[in-house]
């Protein structure tokens, strides 16, 4: 079958659809956006967490017809042009990033929150993330990195450019404007 | 395969009943994982998403509440936790957000799985089950003659879920679970408890201890006789009501836990949870 939706502002109408095909399976391999995960394939792991229009779900359990119609943005449409989303760049800054299946779905689901909670709770942020598995167990650096983002977001500040060598570390409770580049080295 | 997509109810019950073997879909946490593993191969998927009235629920000044089919978790949650706590709590602990954004009650009453984490409160609440054919129309459908076996339910196959109706909460409600982390997890049982002070009865759900849902019907029955609504709660008579629930339970052995694991377990979530109900009940009156 025919499923003709909008991918990162773009329409796509994809043809040869299977009728039991998933929206990560069309999205990866048919639209060639690789960056949302295939891994547990029954929403465990959240590697394939993609907004549908607007709310963020595991792709994997989206039925490729359910997404007729719908506003789908994946992973590669965070950034703006060139510029990295400042989800995205929270996580390079903090070292966030093992082997990095993981990170696309962490990244959208981190990003969902601090749309709509502007300082999260670290037991917040670790609410939004409990469907999100990291196999190497990089936890630490993710929730520094969420945190990084919600203050520069809630600081209304724009996230300094990457720097090469320098890192950012930032622990839990400190406010906007108060983490120090260079507090903590990159795992 | 068929991939249906009706827009409204209508052709929905339409499309059931010219092809009952269609297999419902709408958030897809279930069905969308047996498709994923090749578990199953459903000659049609009939996606319901595209019908809103599903989406919608309604709270009267009665009390009359109705939750359609296709009210997500997250709108529970969010917009139900008053008039339908139990429902709320349980909701809570489905899964993670992205399962929440898309499991629905209807779909876990559709699955039948004995550990759907809605059917404790649904039993506890005393909820029925509107289900609707084109050929026979309506039918209701109480909450404890609706779960037939393991996965399987009183559904017909050219019948879908229409909602859930059920009374705003008339006293406390709580829903406990057992599991291994606090996301993320089937559970190895679950207990719900709905106080209905307006009766004097309690409502009792014990989930995933047995091949369906059930009710403890012994326990309710104990409790209507022995307990004084207007008094502190008795440990004693907490104690024989958590036995009475962990009778009611059969569980087997599995992958999540022991059978006399689960029986120890519904009845300490009985008694914790009556206890914590009749605290908020006895606050109430004082209040």
């Amino acid at each position: 079958m025919r499923v003709t939706f909008t991918v990162n502002g773009r329409e796509e109408a994809v043809d040869g659809v299977w009728e039991g095909e998933s929206l990560l399976y069309v999205l990866r391999e048919r639209v060639g956006l690789p960056g949302s995960k295939n891994a547990c394939e029954q929403g465990e792991c959240g590697s394939c967490t993609v907004y549908l229009d607007g709310t963020p779900v595991c792709s994997c359990l989206v039925a490729a017809g359910q997404a007729e119609g719908r506003q789908v943005r994946t992973v590669e449409g965070l950034a703006d042009g060139g510029r990295l989303d400042p989800v995205q760049e929270a996580f390079v800054e903090c070292g966030a990033v093992q082997c990095g299946f993981c990170t696309p779905g962490l990244i959208v689901q981190a990003h969902d929150l601090i749309e709509r909670v502007a300082r999260p709770s670290d037991a917040e942020i670790r609410e939004a993330l409990a469907g999100n598995l990291c196999r190497c167990t990089g936890y630490e650096k993710i929730l520094d990195a969420v945190r990084l983002a919600a203050a520069r977001k809630s600081a209304g500040r724009p996230a300094a450019g990457r720097t090469p060598g320098q890192t950012v570390g930032q622990t839990a409770g400190q406010t906007a404007g108060q983490g120090t580049p260079g507090g903590e080295a990159a795992g | 395969m068929d991939f249906l997509r009706p827009t409204t109810w209508e052709e929905a019950l339409a499309a059931k009943a010219d092809q009952p073997e269609a297999l419902p879909v709408q958030g897809g946490t279930d069905v969308m994982v047996e498709i994923n593993f090749d578990v199953r191969r459903p000659p049609a998927l009939l996606d319901l998403t595209r019908v809103a009235e599903l989406r919608e629920w309604t709270v009267e000044d009665g009390g009359g509440c109705r939750v359609g089919a296709g009210v997500t978790y997250t709108t529970v949650i969010e917009e139900l936790g008053g008039a339908l706590p139990g429902l709320a709590q349980a909701s809570r602990t489905v899964g993670s957000p992205q399962i929440r954004n898309r499991g629905t009650v209807g779909g876990n009453l559709g699955a039948a799985s004995p550990a759907g984490d809605s059917h404790p409160p649904l039993l506890a609440a005393g909820a029925e089950i509107e289900v609707e054919s084109r050929d026979r129309g309506i039918r209701l459908i109480p909450a404890e003659e609706f779960y037939l076996g393991v996965k399987r339910s009183a559904l017909l196959p050219d019948e879908l879920i229409r909602a859930v109706r059920l009374r705003a909460a008339g006293g406390p409600q709580y829903f406990s679970k057992v599991g291994t982390r606090n996301a993320m997890v089937i559970a190895v049982c679950s207990f719900a408890i709905a106080l209905h002070p307006e009766d004097r009865r309690v409502g009792t759900g014990v989930g995933s201890a047995a091949p369906t849902p059930l009710r403890a019907l012994e326990a309710e029955e104990f409790l209507r006789g022995e307990l004084d609504w207007d008094a502190p709660l008795d440990p004693a008579l907490a104690r024989r009501f958590g036995e009475l629930c962990a009778g009611a339970a059969s569980p087997i052995d599995d992958v999540r836990g022991t059978a006399g694991y689960r029986r120890h377990a519904i009845g300490v979530m009985a008694r914790r949870t009556l206890a914590w109900a009749w605290n908020d009940h006895l606050g109430r009156r004082a209040a």
